[in-house]
């Protein structure tokens, strides 16, 4: 199942570090990655997402809890949350398929951020399903290049994670 | 207020943190900090002749005493040399502060003479690491290393510290933080009453109950309440590699330890019990066997500091987790306050069985008459002259098994030996530590001869500082643990783990100024070793030829049943 799993930490050299070595070094997996300082910048929010079993995940957070610099988290997936995912994408525009890729914009609320006559640049944000689904209607054969920043999430509600 | 350079700052704070020992040798980038050494008489510097020798140093120190081992190395090389002590003290959950010296720090990144990334090497086996980037965070950091170390589950930490940051040029003020709080740290101070109640209830229901206590109950400093719980309840006590002490080997209440190479009757009993009570253990896979089949008709009640530790490996039905002591004292407390006992006549019947399991085992071995010594008589002899006093590190293989199952050690912190990482040249490093801090105590290194070459160079630094360690080596001439699994799973191929060119131990301890006694006859036994304890001022090195063909039983199938055991090479259950 995936999860989503979000980390308030210290800012400080090497608290990343840490936090992807224990993923690799117990064998776990990251799907995404998300990472900035908050409000308060001496804390940074660090978000994953990861694939696993209710014992797995039990064990990824318990690990998690032990390194020193995490400072509290959370398995967003375990209540109601909001998740977003930000996309740039660059797709063929050319000819017949130029009003075809801005209507199919539109459809998923999209922003055609830059131009040329050839390429519409596409910034596109939304749960990560809703970013694959986008890929899927323009086809892959018109994408020229995709970058995504990983899934960053928050509670619904007056639930929040903080000191 | 005082003002000290960084590398008197770093020794300072060993001073109020009253480090008696710092295990260590000297190179290009803790240069400053050996200069502070020198020009103060607190902290005495250990030098040894190998950097991994002064982390096993510091550990068994740590081990024997309860308090931090502190280490100091240089950068590059000196660091590297430390990783397998500190993988060591991690898997072990042993308290130990190592420093390492790095280059200057704008020479960071620019592959500079002796420059490593130890930080970046040593990250999966530290409890907690430091950069020092500005002088000033010396005294806070230290103070956080230290608390990090020593509270919760203890591990080691690393302080890495870039040498222009100990620059005698610069002087700072100084101060020790008297306390410290981190927003990201807080060991948990209680184990949950609720759930303390909890386990209480389950342990009136047993009828078939077991309590396996490890190495947390050593550390926590929990032996004594652990006496007085078993006691109070009259269940069987079985102890991990690790927890050997925690509970009297001679206690009638000891069913010996349990797992891999544990009694027929500890394996017995954790199989059959229908309550399993898991005191600072962690269900490790030489204490399990496979955990699909594992013991299964038990309640599981996991009492342990660290909650990542519970229900990792096996669930825990009743998790409890706090300081050992703290959750023993509660319980014992809550014992009383219920006044009930569990069912007497379940527990009498349980150790009627458990009294049959003893017969079927009971640690046998056949004694070659006139012929070779067996392994298993060196150990049964070392008690014998030792009193079953003595503080016994090891190394690591055969003759680790047969010391942790012939001591019949009956106090904690006695028993020394790498657990949990299994490394081979512990055993001498570790007992120069055991002997800093005690050092009118008897301390015997049981070792074979392929695991002390591995760390053959600290007879130097056994005589610089006239440590009177006994050392006893369990000759076999072969490499003993990988030789029986090539023995029973190899058809007997021994790819290399037989020791040619052996050097003459004798001389060799000779050499460096020792006392060497060579005996390759059992009836010379007792007698040489009476005799090279009673040599109380100095190191005896005792070459002890035994059999090399003898195996370690019981020794449980793989990817069996905690019942199912090899008894010995032709009979198994």
């Amino acid at each position: 199942m995936r999860r989503i799993i979000s980390i308030l930490m210290e800012n400080e050299p090497g608290a990343l570090s840490r936090v992807v070595g224990l993923f690799s070094q117990r064998g776990y997996n990251i799907e995404t990655l998300t990472v900035a300082p908050t409000e308060d910048n001496t804390l940074s929010r660090l978000t994953l997402t990861t694939f696993g079993d209710d014992r797995t995940i039990e064990r990824i957070t318990k690990h998690l809890n032990k390194l020193i610099e995490v400072v509290k988290l959370v398995d967003l997936t375990e209540g109601s949350h909001i998740e977003r995912e930000l996309m740039l994408i660059k797709v063929k525009a050319t000819g017949a398929q130029r009003a075809e890729v801005k209507r199919t914009v539109d459809i998923f609320r999209g922003q055609i951020v830059d131009v040329t006559s050839s390429v519409y640049t596409v910034q596109l944000a939304g749960a990560s399903d809703k970013l694959d689904a986008f890929i899927n209607a323009i086809g892959e054969t018109q994408v020229l290049e995709v970058v995504r920043s990983g899934v960053s999430g928050i509670s619904r509600g007056e639930k929040v994670l903080s000191l | 207020m005082e003002k000290l350079s960084g590398a008197e700052m770093v020794i300072r704070a060993l001073q109020d943190e009253g480090v008696e020992y710092l295990f260590g040798y000297p190179g290009g980038a803790v240069l400053h900090i050996y200069d502070a050494i020198f020009q103060q008489d607190k902290v005495q510097h250990v030098l040894v002749r190998h950097e991994q020798a002064a982390t096993h140093a510091a550990d068994g120190y740590a081990r024997a005493t309860g308090k931090p081992g502190v280490v100091l190395v240089t950068s590059g090389p000196g660091a590297t040399n430390a990783v397998t002590g500190i993988a060591t003290a991690y898997m072990d959950s042993i308290p130990m502060i190592v420093i390492s010296g790095q280059v200057r720090s704008d020479w960071i990144g620019d592959d500079a003479f002796q420059e490593t990334d130890m930080v970046g090497i040593c990250r999966p086996i530290v409890k907690h690491s430091f950069m020092v980037r500005e002088t000033q965070d010396i005294p806070e950091i230290m103070r956080k290393a230290f608390y990090i170390a020593t509270t919760g589950r203890p591990g080691p930490v690393l302080v890495d510290i870039p040498k222009d940051k100990t620059s005698p040029q610069v002087k700072l003020p100084y101060e020790y933080p008297k306390k410290i709080k981190m927003r990201s740290y807080t060991p948990v101070a209680r184990g949950h009453s609720g759930q303390i109640r909890k386990a209480v209830e389950e342990l009136m229901k047993a009828r078939r109950p077991v309590i396996y206590a490890g190495g947390g109950v050593v550390s926590g400093n929990a032996s004594d309440l652990l006496i007085k719980l078993a006691h109070k309840l009259g269940f069987p006590v079985t102890n991990t590699l690790m927890g050997l002490g925690s509970f009297p080997a001679s206690d009638k209440q000891f069913v010996g330890m349990l797992g891999m190479h544990g009694t027929y009757e500890a394996n017995m009993v954790m199989h059959n019990a229908d309550l399993i009570m898991a005191i600072g253990a962690r269900f490790d896979d030489r204490a399990t066997n496979d955990t699909s089949k594992y013991c299964p008709s038990a309640t599981i009640i996991h009492i342990d500091v660290d909650p990542a530790t519970i229900s990792k490996n096996v669930r825990a039905d009743v998790p409890i987790v706090g300081p050992v002591q703290q959750v023993l004292e509660d319980m014992i407390g809550m014992l009383e306050e219920h006044g009930g006992q569990p069912d007497q006549k379940a527990l009498a019947r349980w150790w009627e069985e458990i009294e049959g399991w003893r017969k079927v085992h009971g640690l046998r071995y056949e004694v070659n008459e006139g012929g070779l010594m067996k392994p298993q008589q060196v150990v049964q002899a070392l008690h014998r002259i030792t009193k079953g006093d003595a503080y016994v590190t090891s190394d690591v293989g055969q003759h680790q098994m047969f010391a942790a199952q012939f001591y019949g050690f009956d106090k904690p912190r006695r028993w020394i030996n790498s657990g949990g990482l299994g490394t081979m040249g512990f055993g001498l490093p570790a007992a120069m530590g055991v002997q800093f801090a005690f050092p009118d105590a008897t301390v015997a290194c049981v070792t074979g001869e392929g695991s002390i070459q591995m760390n053959i160079q600290e007879l130097s630094t056994c005589l610089q500082y006239g440590l009177p360690i006994k050392i006893i080596n369990i000759n076999n001439q072969a490499l003993g643990m990988v030789r029986q699994w090539q023995d029973m799973q190899y058809g007997g191929r021994h790819s290399s783990s037989y020791m040619e060119s052996l050097p003459d131990f004798v001389k060799l301890a000779e050499s460096y100024g020792h006392v060497g006694i060579k005996v390759d006859r059992f009836e010379e036994l007792e007698g040489a070793m009476e005799k090279a304890f009673s040599l109380k001022d100095r190191l005896v090195f005792m070459d002890i030829y035994v059999d090399p063909n003898e195996h370690v039983y019981p020794m449980q199938i793989a990817d069996g049943a905690m019942r199912d055991m090899w008894l010995s090479k032709t009979e198994r259950t």
